[in-house]
Formats: structure tokens, sequence, C-alpha cells
């Protein structure tokens, strides 16, 4: 598998959104995407359209909000931003993350021993 | 869970706007790749390059808009939708199945509906228009030692307003009646006699005119006012908006009127519509017995009160015994082991509240076992279609439909029929809601009435029923689905492998209870019906069915003491003479109508009283030839005569049970009786009857000559074989001839009179009765559903028997053998639990034992009967079967 490429899983779309959302504030669609690819260094390469389910998703969940604005160029979009229930999401969801990676760093790392 | 319920506002918003989303997602994405396509021409690529490296990083669109969808949908809700229209479809597929299950549920939801409603609409919401219902209270005296309760006098009354404080406000209504006449028309009309604050306390405010004002109900006959009611104002005074000052005559008074009350209002008493409303000051022109508003020994009122806010009933009569106990201290002469009683509305004792409470509590029990019965039934109609649709269920799992999916399904199913049987049931109460009124005799034009709309509760405690009947419902097939064994019933040549043997138990077990439980309903309808029967043919101790009974309307004719017996003399001896009437006399009150006697303390020479015991008796006025006319043997002494006149002395007659109770048996003729400070002579010795209803135990009564106790207001009573039509002729010339501006009332024999006495027995029998019957059938219907499936289970073995040799007899012996064991098991059980329950019938029983054999036999072969019919179908079919065929397959 071409490690430039990562797939990116659903759960750490959902995961990666939040945190945007957390440290940029509102946003919208198009300007998510650019900030995961920014900061992943391009290293994820995710199609920029299934951004959106997972947006609805996460609406649905109630996790973020939506609603209509104008962008910088005066161009209507649509603008997310975290709930106070998002937020919470995220420190769960983070800490997952962190215990799970930690984990599977251990393992990676006595099995190269 | 705010969670949960977000994701299902969001969801259900989406359901309603979809198109909405759908362009919110194009405008979107839209707007995305505009703003990519901005970014690229910024970094300089050509316009025809940017876009395109927007499309392309952006990846399919149609599909991001697919999934996008997807997840929008609704699965749950939708899925649930799914389930319903292929409930419906599985519903349509086998409309007999429907059909009968839908039935069953229509008829038992819709009995229970039908009973909520009423028992609602008459024991807790009965009067239309009254306000805060909920805190209102009646209120009656009571005489120590004595379970019924009594009226309350006028002193007392006011003495308990004014020195109670958990009140907000007592409230006097007293039913009475009087001729009402109206250009030539002249009809009876129930009204009430009530306290000045009475409309303003139950918040009902006339539609023309007023109510009364404070001080109206004070003064002797001081204010003759009259509130009308809005069926009166339309019927007799055709709506006349000018109606208010002008004047009619009641009871002989020119009553002005003032008010006329709103279209729903009805008055205060269940069962009575009231036509009209007076002040208590003009309780002399309306009750019998005189002047009583300054006699606290005269027990007249009926009362309600409204407690206040939060004050509970136990409070309250806490407050007004310790007011009454003072009342007794202040008052010994009069209130010597008296109290007062509060009851709960629907225990009402002194209307038909507590007449009919015993008959609710037990159509409310029958109810439900209807219910029971029908729920079970359809609950095996389930069961008999899910083994035909095992095969269904199997292939459904098998292509990986989740266990939880279809018991969600089968549930589905059930709330489907029950919905149906929802609806069937509500249009089914709705139309019962009035019927109830046919089952009561229009008293002379009165009907019983009942607010027209069904009230939240009954909505409520409906609905509840079909929810747990809905799961009781579903339950049975999905107990079974979650069985299924995927596997063994896949390898399996045709359906109805799993669990059959469980599956015919648990069947025959829900025949066994319906059989029993109809049972039950059987005996209690035999009971009822003999009870009846009893009452009807009991004799009342005076010949009813050989007496007419009616009335001239003297007092609306303004006939002063004098007239009146000048005319009542006249028409006696022309009664006397006419073809057919043997004899015939005027007496004040009539057996079995309404409350109607005057009751009165008295004094025995060598009787001493308990101490706190003040002998009242009850008594009626009476003409010459009474005893003889109404066929009341006199069994020592002598009747009154044309001689006890107002000149000659004091005289009475006393009836066995006070003789027995006041002489200690020994024989009172001779012996002096003392009512209201004027002794009289016992003349004569009476035998018992019957008074107010044909129920009630022997009491104390005695007569006084009315000539010496007069009163306008009589009643004729006749001893003839004439039918009463003939009478009335009769009698409508002579009266005419006497006087052409007197209106007689109905002519009836006593009989009628009693039997309209007896109603609450006939409504009983008579409901109990279509509900045994509904029982009956629900349960011919289970059993003919359960022998039906076990034939054609059963096919094979059927089969063979014939092929080994047996014939047709055999096979039909066989079948409905096993038909009446079922039953017979049923009625064991039924017997059983009847035996227990119908000693709850208690009181409305008459003359007849809880555990009359009659009762019990007749239901037990009603039972076989019925059952032989509904297991001859199946074990017919059985015999038709061909044993080549079955052999084959």
């Amino acid at each position: 598998m071409p490690s430039s490429k990562t797939e990116v899983l659903q759960g750490t779309l959902d995961l990666l959104v939040l945190k945007t959302l957390d440290s940029m504030g509102s946003m919208h669609g198009f300007g998510i995407a650019l900030r995961i690819q920014q900061v992943s260094e391009d290293l994820l390469k995710l199609n920029q359209g299934t951004l959106y389910p997972a947006l609805l998703r996460l609406e649905e969940r109630g996790w973020i909000t939506s609603k209509w604005g104008v962008s910088e160029n005066n161009r209507k979009a649509k603008y997310y931003s975290l709930t106070r229930l998002g937020r919470k999401q995220l420190g769960e969801e983070a800490e997952s993350w962190a215990r799970m990676s930690a984990m599977i760093n251990r393992v990676l790392g006595t099995s190269s021993q | 869970m705010s969670e949960i319920f977000h994701a299902f506002r969001q969801r259900l918003a989406a359901l309603f706007r979809r198109r909405h989303f759908e362009d919110d997602l194009d405008e979107e994405l839209r707007s995305h790749l505009a703003m990519a396509e901005e970014l690229n021409l910024r970094k300089g690529i050509s316009a025809a390059e940017a876009r395109r490296e927007a499309l392309r990083s952006f990846g399919g669109i149609e599909q991001v808009k697919e999934i996008c969808r997807d997840q929008k949908g609704l699965p749950t809700i939708e899925a649930a939708f799914r389930d319903v229209r292929f409930g419906l479809r599985m519903l349509r597929n086998s409309p007999g199945f429907s059909m009968v299950a839908i039935l069953c549920l229509t008829l038992g939801i819709g009995a229970n509906s039908a009973v909520f409603s009423w028992v609602e609409g008459i024991l807790f919401r009965p009067y239309p228009a009254v306000t805060h219902q909920e805190r209102l209270a009646a209120v009656t005296g009571t005489v120590r030692g004595e379970s019924d309760p009594d009226a309350i006098s006028w002193p007392d009354f006011l003495d308990l307003q004014k020195n109670c404080t958990q009140f907000d406000a007592f409230i006097v209504t007293k039913i009475t009646g009087t001729t009402l006449s109206v250009g030539e028309r002249a009809e009876r009309t129930t009204g009430s006699i009530v306290s000045a604050n009475y409309f303003d306390a139950i918040g009902v405010h006339p539609i023309l005119g007023r109510g009364f004002e404070p001080g109206e109900d004070t003064g002797r006959n001081a204010h003759p006012v009259v509130v009308i009611s809005y069926q009166l104002w339309q019927r007799r005074f055709k709506g006349d908006r000018e109606i208010i000052g002008k004047t009619q005559r009641l009871s002989g008074v020119v009553h002005t009127i003032v008010g006329v009350a709103p279209e729903e209002f009805y008055g205060t008493f269940v069962g009575w519509a009231m036509q009209f409303w007076v002040p208590a000051s003009m309780e002399e022109i309306f009750e019998s017995g005189g002047y009583k508003l300054e006699d606290r020994s005269a027990r007249w009122i009926e009362a309600y009160v409204r407690l206040k806010p939060g004050v509970t009933l136990a409070q309250a009569q806490e407050e007004i015994s310790a007011v009454a106990k003072r009342l007794e201290a202040d008052y010994p002469e009069t209130n010597r082991g008296r109290g007062i009683k509060l009851w709960p509305l629907w225990q009402t004792p002194f209307n038909n509240a507590g007449t009919l409470l015993p008959t609710f509590e037990i159509m409310l029990a029958v109810v439900v076992f209807v219910l029971l019965i029908a729920c079970a039934n359809v609950g095996n109609l389930l069961l008999i279609r899910s083994l035909a649709r095992h095969r269904e269920m199997t292939v459904r799992l098998a292509i990986g439909a989740s266990r939880k999916r279809l018991v969600k399904q089968l549930f589905t199913e059930g709330l489907i029929l029950s919905a149906f049987g929802a609806a069937g049931g509500l249009v089914v109460a709705h139309w019962c809601r009035n019927a109830l009124v046919l089952l009561f005799p229009s008293r002379g034009g009165v009907a019983m009435h009942l607010p027209n709309q069904i009230d939240w509760r009954v909505l409520g405690l409906s609905a509840g029923v079909c929810l747990i009947a809905t799961l009781l419902l579903g339950l049975v097939p999905a107990m079974q689905a979650s069985k299924i064994d995927l596997a063994g019933a896949l390898k399996a040549e045709s359906a109805g492998v799993v669990g059959k043997r469980g599956t015919a138990w648990f069947r025959s077990g829900l025949v066994l209870v319906q059989v029993s439980l109809s049972f039950v309903l059987l005996v209690g309808t035999g009971l009822l019906l003999q009870s009846l029967q009893k009452i009807r043919t009991a004799s009342p101790g005076f010949s009813a069915h050989r007496v007419l009974h009616t009335a001239v309307d003297l007092v609306s004719a303004g006939y002063d003491a004098q007239r009146a017996q000048n005319f009542e003399d006249e028409l006696i001896t022309r009664v006397k003479a006419l073809p057919g009437v043997e004899s015939a006399a005027f007496a004040r009150s009539t057996p079995m109508s309404y409350g109607s006697y005057s009751s009165t303390p008295i004094a025995v020479d060598g009787y001493q009283p308990a101490p706190d015991e003040q002998p009242t008796v009850e008594y009626n006025e009476v003409g010459p030839d009474y005893f003889l006319t109404m066929g009341i043997a006199v069994a020592s002494g002598r009747e009154f005569t044309r001689a006890d006149d107002e000149k000659a002395a004091p005289v009475a007659i006393v009836n066995e049970t006070m003789a027995a109770r006041y002489w200690r048996g020994k024989n009172p003729v001779g012996e002096r009786l003392q009512v209201k400070s004027r002794w009289m002579r016992v003349v004569g010795l009476a035998r018992d009857s019957k008074y107010e209803n044909v129920r009630e135990l022997p009491k104390p009564f005695f007569y006084v000559p009315l000539r010496q106790n007069f009163s306008v207001q009589t009643a004729l009573n006749i001893r003839s074989l004439l039918p009463p039509g003939a009478m009335a002729a009769a009698l409508t010339r002579e009266v005419r001839a006497l006087d052409p501006g007197l209106a007689l009332y109905e002519v009836i024999t006593l009989q009628e009179q009693v039997d309209r006495s007896t109603s609450p027995q006939l409504v009983a029998a008579t409901l109990v009765g279509v509900l045994g019957g509904l029982a009956l059938l629900l349960a011919a219907i289970g059993l003919y559903g359960v022998m039906s499936c076990a034939v054609s289970e059963s096919s094979r073995e059927l089969g063979l028997r014939m092929a080994l040799g047996a014939d047709a007899s055999n096979l039909l012996r066989l079948v409905i053998s096993r038909g009446l064991a079922l039953t017979v098991g049923g009625v064991l059980l039924g017997a059983t639990v009847a035996l227990v329950l119908t000693r709850s019938l208690g009181n409305l029983l008459y003359e007849v034992s809880p555990r009359d054999p009659l009762a019990f036999g007749g239901a037990f072969a009603a039972m076989i009967i019925v059952s032989l019919a509904a297991c001859f179908l199946p074990a017919w079919r059985a015999t038709r079967t061909d044993p080549a065929r079955i052999l084959r397959d």
C-alpha cells in the first residue's frame, strides 16, 4: 500500500473534522477540507466529497451545527461549528485515539525489536 | 438521551423537508466547487483546468449526494413504515382472518370504551357545564343506627354553611316536580328547589337574564322567580328572546321568569334533566308537608358542597362532623343521633349515581372479561396464522433478517390489528354513548341525559387497553418466531414442525380460559335475569296489576283546599259509577314513585326510646277505601271512612312492622300515637307492603286520613280491570264535565310504576346479558378456530384412521369429543371462578342465591350447545378427509 496516500478511516475523518472545528472555529466545508490537507501536509489525500457525508453524520448526532453564511469572497456557504456535545465528544475520541495509538505503537515497537 | 432525541428530531424534520434538504445539498456542493475553482484560478491555472482540478479533487458528486441521501433517510421510521405497509398487505391477503380478528377486537375494545364512557359520563363528570366537579361532594344527614342516609333541614343547612371553613360553597338542590301549563297543554315537568347561590357556585351562567340573587332563598314564598332550561325555553316558549320578565304559573303561583339556563346544562341530578329552578324560599309551593324553612325537624334538602382547593374529603368530613356534633348538643329535640356525611360525587346516594354504582362496578369487571376473551381469540388466530407463515419466517431468517426485525414485524401486525380494533371500538362506544338512555324509562317526558363528547380520560383508558391488547397479541407469535430452528425448519418438507405440541397446548389453554370466562359471564347473566324476574314478579304487598294510577292537576288550576275537596268528592262518586270500576281512592303519595313520603318524629304511649334515638316514621295521607282499592289487607281494626274528616277525632292506621317495633307486637288498635304534638288514635293494623322499591326491607309506616291532613295535590288510584287507555278516555270525560280547564296526568297501572322503579336491575341484567352473549360468541369463534386448526393439522392422522377403517361417525365423535373435553374443562374452571365471583353480585341479586343451580345449569347447557355447534363444522370437514390423497402426500 502506498504510504503517501493513506486511506482515511471513517471514524478518523470524524475526529479530524471535530478537531479542525475545535481549533479554527466556524468554517465551511471547503475550508475544512483545505485545512485537513494542510495540517496533514497533503499526506492525507482525501476526496473532498467524502467530507460531506461525514459533516451530515456529525450534524445528525448533534456534535456540530450548520448555518448559511457568506464566505470571505462574498459567496454563499454553509458554515459548521462545534456544539457543546461535540466538544465533549472530541475530548473522549481524542483520548481513546491516544490510548489506541499508544497501544499500537507499543505493539509495533515490541514486535520490531 | 438528548443525543438520541436530537438525532430523532433531525431525522423526523428531514422526512418532511426532503425537498429542502436536496436543494441545500446542491447549493453547498456548488459553493464548494466554486471556491475550489476560484482558488485554483488564483494559483494561475487556466479556467478550464481550474474547473477540472476542482471536480477531480472533489470526487464523484453524484456518489456523494447518494451517500448523503442514504444517511439522511430514516432507517427506523422508514422501516416502521415498511412494516406497516407489509402488515397491511398481509392483512389484505387473508381477509377472513383480518375481519374476524378486527371484529373481535372492535367488540372487546368497544365494550370497554362504552362502559368507561358511561362510568365517566354518569359517575365522574355527571353534570355538563358545571365547573370543578372534582371538588364537588354530596351531603346527606345520617341517623345513628341506620345505614340509609337522610335529608337535611334548612336551619341545619344554614348552620353548617355558617360554621364550616373548608368549603367554597354549600349548594341546596332538591328535585321537585310540577305541572306546567302553557296554552292548552299541561305536562309534568321536573325542576329543582335551589339555594340562591346555586348558579354562581356551580359556575353556570344563564344565557338570558340572571341566576338567583342573594336573599332570594329567604322569606316564606317571598320570591316567586324561576330560571328555565334552554330546552323548556325552546320547546314551550318557542325560544322567545323577550321571555325575561314574563310570568308563568307554577304549582298555582305566578312566577316571573328571570333567566334561561345554557343549552348544555341539565341541572345536578344524575338521571334526570331539570326543566326549571326555583329558589328555596318557594319551597312550600312545590314541596308537600308545609313551610319548612324554619323547622329543624323537617328534613328535605339534598345538598352539595364544593371543597376548597387542596382540602381532602376526610378533612372536610372531620370539620362538618364536628359542627354536626355541636348542632346535636344545641338542639337535642330535633338533632339527637343525627350526623352529616359527605359522599364523593360518584357515590351520591340521593340520585341515580348511587343506584347505578354497583351495576357499573360489575360492568367494568365484565367488559374486562370480554376484552380478555377477545384478546385470547385474536392471539389464537395470530398463532394459527404464524404456523401457516412459518415457512415465510424461516426464509426471511435464512436470507438475513434479524430475529429482532421479525419480532418487530409481528408486533407491528398486532398493532395494526388493534389500531383497527380501537378505531372500531371508539365508533361502537360513540354509538353506545347514548344507547344507555334507551334503557331508562322516560318518566313523563323526563329523560336521562349524557354529555355527548367522549372525554380524554376515556380515550386514554381505551388507548391503554388497546396497547395492552397489542402487547398480548404480538407476544404470542413473536415468541414463536424467536424459537424458529433454522436448520431444522429448512430441512423439513412442510411447515409446522416447530413447537407443534407446545403451541397446541398453548392454544388449548387460551380456549380453556375463554370458555371459563364466558361461563362466568353466563352464570352472572343467569343470576341477574332470574333476580330481575323475581323482582318483577315479587308481590309489592298491593295488587299492582289491578290498580290504575293517575292524578288531576288541581294545583296549577289554582284550586284551594275547599274547592279541591269538593272536586275530589264529586270525582270519586263519578269514577265509582263508571262501569268496570270496583273502587277508587285518593292518596297524597304513590308507592314506588321518587321519594315522596313525608316523615315525622313520633311518640308512642309506653314506648321509651333509647337515649340517642328519635323515632321517625314515614307516612302517607290516604282517602276512604284506600286499602280496599290498593288491595292491602287490614289485619285488625278498620280502614278509613268518609267519617274520618276534619271534624272527627284524629286517627291513624299503622303497619305490622311499626306495631312490632313500637308496641312490641301487641295489637295497637285502640292505642295512641303522637305526631307533631297531635295525638291520634290507632284504628287499624295494615299488612306490610313495599313503599319505595321492591327490594326494600319491611319498614315501619303509617297512614292518616287525607281529610285530616289535606293537601291539594293528590293521586287517584282506581281498582279496575279496564285497560289504562279506556280508563283514560272515561276519566277525561268525567274530569272535563266537572271543570273543562283541568288537565289529567298519564293513566298507568301501578305495575308500570313498579317496573319503572326496577330500572337499575333491568339495566344491569340487560347489559350483562348482552355482554354475556358477546362473550359466548367470541368463545365459540375461539373454539371453532382451534378445532379447525387441529383438524387440518392432524389430517395425516385422520387419513390414517380412515384408511384403517374408521368411518365418518368415528371421526365425528373423535373431533367433537376433543372439543367437548376442552369445553368441559373450561366450564369446570369457570364454575370454580364463578362460585367466588358471583358473591360480589350481592346487592343486585334479589332472592336468588349466588350459587343458584338453575343459573349454573343454564350456563353449562348454553356452553355445551354452543361448543357443539362450533366443533361441528371442523368435525364434518374431518370426515371429508380423502385418505388416499393424504397418505400419498
